[in-house]
């Protein structure tokens, strides 16, 4: 270890901004939990289903009947216990398996932000965010500071956020057509105030431009401590205003809180405070002499190791991309996972034949007999949703007697403003196809181009 | 961060500005109440009046028939049944309230009719109408059989309804007729009697609103009454690729089914334009409101290439056999060439338009990013 990294490593700050930040992302997490399960979706998404769209990789995870609920109450009861720090590394331990496991069950539900959600709480496993104020730290000890580097890889990855999602939008589409906002703003037409303004191409371009030079300058700007307020202000307008104009759910709240740990730590600890004496806890919960240091032994060693080379995955999965010929929005060969938010409006109508190999026998399929409607409309433009579907009709007619069937579908997409267009090969038997991390062969070319990153 | 600032701040002061100066030029708020207004007292309020004009003719006919059982008589009853059934393929997609409620659309317009369950009925003297099983017994497809195919001429039909079993049949045909009637009574009621105004009102942008539920209503009429109902099932294409000749549209009658077909294509395109019932004027409708968003495709209006998909698909309609009967025994391949063509409509309405107005199909909720 070189003497100016030792140094880095070594450097403290104090314990009240992580302490913030695990009781901020506890509740949180335990409201959106909440919401979800109010909205009636557990019900909806999980358990209706008949069929769940898997990951790659992952098709084990499924939802359990009705004990999905059970998942739900274990992944609330571990947000809790992640705010209140109460056995914190085996709480957020199990708030992390939990969490990710709902959003593996199907992919029908992805979401940048619950990715998100699972970045950051993976990366909590190895932070020492109980130090203070906390239930262990009551039981255990309080630290008052912490090593600078757990605060600053939590700020790295929230400007990995910010930053990826800026670069993706400086395409062609984003910024010389302003799509998707130009479909996407005139359906809030109706809104006071700015409704009337959202039908204006200059709106529109303004939008995009003014999203794409916002996400890419907003890390650096919370860094500074003289644009930091301000950006924060910006930051609080910029996520309500996407609440207000697009379904996003709890996103904007969850960003607009995460960001608070730009600031400096007096504020943290102001807030702390305060918090104490409104719940007339003890002030020894946040009062030490004590720093939580850097641990160099060997375990800590690998600790240090595994959080490295996680920030560094975080900072070269989204390139993968690269890797693919043809269209990232149109084949989404690397779309997922890279921080393209709110990037593309893209639709697509998609019927499926199954063929009797033996009797060339063939059956239209009526999708809204296997899927639900939320699951139709992401199966219908994205090609791995369709290749998995593919094979479930296979299994699902041979069970019904038909011999080794054959699946073939017409299917149409409209990307950003342009005419749908056949999407799949009709004359490929998607039942011989298989997932993989190769290109997929039988989906259409795009046939045209869309510039940038 | 000074930039970003300073351009919010223009933004916002260019916003104050500009107020004043336009408006002229540019279509802002689509207002969904005058477009709601328009669908409802220019375009479905008038359409299912005029329907039910003719099945009030209709069961007139059918009651003057069965008190008078002659050749002519039965020739003014298929007229009055061939005016109705052209006037249904203009009220069908707005299965909303009242419609959708009793089922209308399935009780009046399942095919092919049941003719052994019919029969049955008719034999029975007792039946119930209500249930789904018994919608292929009756509605227009019931009255086919009952006016058209109970014999293989005239004489053998007349015979039924002058023998031994004639007070059977004529109590089954005014039945059916008073059906059709009491369900399209019930509907114009309804909207002349508040449900016009809680249409009108939903004029919001959510799923359930009557924007979204009547541009999703148009799409799906369009896909599974008229592609896959009038073609694509006769044709095979649904099923093994074996036509069937016998589920075709008015199959007793026969000849009137491109007539039926392309009535029913006309009226989407009617309702895309905004035609007010009867008029042959463009007014407030998806192809304006698409307009309205400056939704373009390659350059084009997106509502023009919708009309010309439309125009292509008449036309293909418009070349096919009179009777889609003889043309899927003569020809299925042409009739498949009417599909594709149709097929081409579903798709750019159903995945371009919505997109481009932004209406969510079905109940679909849940975050997006």
């Amino acid at each position: 270890m070189s003497p100016a990294v030792k140094k880095y490593l070594s450097e403290q700050t104090d314990a009240a901004t992580l302490a913030f930040f695990r009781l901020a992302f506890g509740l949180l997490m335990l409201g959106g939990i909440i919401r979800f399960w109010s909205m009636g979706w557990i019900r909806k998404f999980y358990i209706d289903p008949i069929f769940h769209f898997t990951y790659f990789g992952f098709s084990w995870v499924k939802p359990i009947g009705e004990w999905t609920h059970l998942l739900f109450v274990i992944c609330g009861l571990s947000a809790v216990a992640v705010a209140i720090g109460w056995k914190y590394r085996f709480a957020i331990i199990v708030f992390f398996l939990s969490f990710t496991y709902i959003e593996l069950m199907d992919k029908t539900t992805y979401l940048n932000h619950y990715y998100f959600v699972s970045v950051i709480s993976f990366l909590l496993i190895f932070l020492p965010a109980n130090t203070l104020f906390s239930v262990d730290s009551f039981k255990n000890g309080t630290f008052a500071t912490v090593p600078k580097w757990t605060v600053d890889c939590i700020k790295l990855l929230l400007g990995i956020v910010y930053f990826y999602a800026g670069l993706a939008k400086l395409n062609s589409d984003w910024l010389f057509d302003a799509m998707p906002l130009r479909i996407w703003l005139p359906g809030n037409m109706d809104l006071p105030l700015i409704g009337s303004w959202l039908n204006k191409i200059w709106v529109q371009y303004a939008f995009s431009w003014i999203g794409a030079v916002y996400d890419l300058l907003v890390p650096f700007l919370l860094l500074n401590r003289k644009t930091r307020f301000p950006a924060f202000i910006v930051v609080v307008i910029f996520h309500l205003l996407t609440r207000i104009l697009f379904p996003i759910g709890i996103f904007p709240y969850i960003m607009i809180v995460s960001t608070l740990i730009f600031f400096d730590a007096k504020l943290h600890r102001r807030f702390l405070v305060w918090l104490s004496n409104l719940l007339r806890l003890q002030s020894a919960l946040l009062v030490s002499d004590k720093n939580h240091i850097t641990d160099f032994s060997s375990t800590g060693k690998i600790k240090l190791v595994v959080v490295s080379l996680f920030l560094m995955f975080q900072l070269v999965f989204p390139f993968r991309y690269l890797l693919y010929p043809d269209e990232l929005f149109w084949t989404e060969e690397g779309y997922r996972f890279s921080w393209r938010v709110m990037l593309m409006e893209k639709a697509g109508y998609t019927e499926f034949t199954v063929k009797d190999a033996k009797t060339g026998n063939q059956i239209h399929v009526n999708n809204s007999n296997f899927l639900t409607a939320f699951q139709l409309k992401q199966m219908a433009f994205q090609p791995d949703f369709i290749l998995e579907y593919a094979h479930f009709l296979h299994d699902n007619y041979e069970k019904r007697g038909m011999a080794d069937p054959q699946v073939y579908c017409k299917s149409y997409v409209a990307l950003n403003g342009r005419l749908s267009r056949p999407y799949i090969n009709p004359t490929v038997n998607l039942a011989k196809e298989s997932e993989s991390w190769r290109h997929k062969s039988w989906i259409l070319p795009f046939n045209d181009e869309i510039k940038g990153l | 961060m000074r930039t970003i600032f300073g351009a919010v701040c223009l933004l916002i002061v260019l916003n104050a500005c500009s107020s004043d100066s336009s408006g002229s030029s540019t279509t802002d708020n689509y207002d969904r109440t005058a477009l709601l207004t328009h669908w409802a007292d220019d375009i479905i309020v008038p359409a299912f009046e005029n329907f039910q004009q003719k099945t009030n003719a209709q069961a007139e006919a059918a009651l003057n028939f069965s008190n008078n059982p002659t050749q002519e008589n039965l020739q003014i009853l298929r007229t009055s049944w061939f005016e109705a059934y052209k006037a249904l393929q203009s009220v069908t997609m707005y299965d909303i309230g009242q419609a959708d409620a009793s089922s209308f659309k399935e009780a009046v317009n399942t095919f092919p009719a049941d003719a052994a369950g019919i029969e049955s009925n008719v034999a029975s003297g007792t039946y119930n109408l209500a249930p789904l099983s018994s919608y292929p017994r009756q509605g227009f497809p019931g009255l086919d059989y009952m006016i058209n195919g109970l014999g293989s001429d005239d004489t053998e039909i007349l015979s039924h309804y002058t023998g031994t079993d004639a007070a059977k049949y004529k109590q089954y045909l005014n039945d059916i007729c008073t059906r059709i009637k009491t369900l399209t009574d019930a509907i114009v009621n309804d909207w002349n009697n508040g449900y016009r105004d809680t249409y009108v009102a939903s004029n919001g942008y959510s799923v359930s609103s009557s924007v979204n539920k009547t541009t999703n209503l148009f799409t799906r009429n369009l896909e599974k009454d008229i592609r896959s109902g009038k073609i694509g099932i006769p044709a095979g294409l649904l099923s093994n690729n074996v036509p069937f000749p016998d589920k075709v549209e008015a199959y007793y009658k026969n000849d009137i089914s491109r007539e039926l077909y392309l009535i029913s294509l006309k009226a989407q395109q009617d309702f895309f334009n905004g035609k007010a019932f009867g008029s042959q004027t463009n007014g407030l409708g998806l192809a304006s409101y698409l307009d309205a968003v400056n939704a373009q495709r390659d350059g084009q209006q997106l509502s023009d290439i919708i009309n010309a998909k439309f125009d292509a698909a008449y036309t293909a309609g418009s070349g096919l056999n009179v009777s889609f009967s003889q043309q899927i025994v003569s020809d299925n391949n042409t009739f498949i060439a009417a599909y594709d063509a149709l097929q081409e409509v579903v798709v750019v309405t159903k995945l371009d338009l919505l997109q481009a107005l932004n209406i969510t199909i079905d109940y679909v909720d849940g975050d997006g990013d």
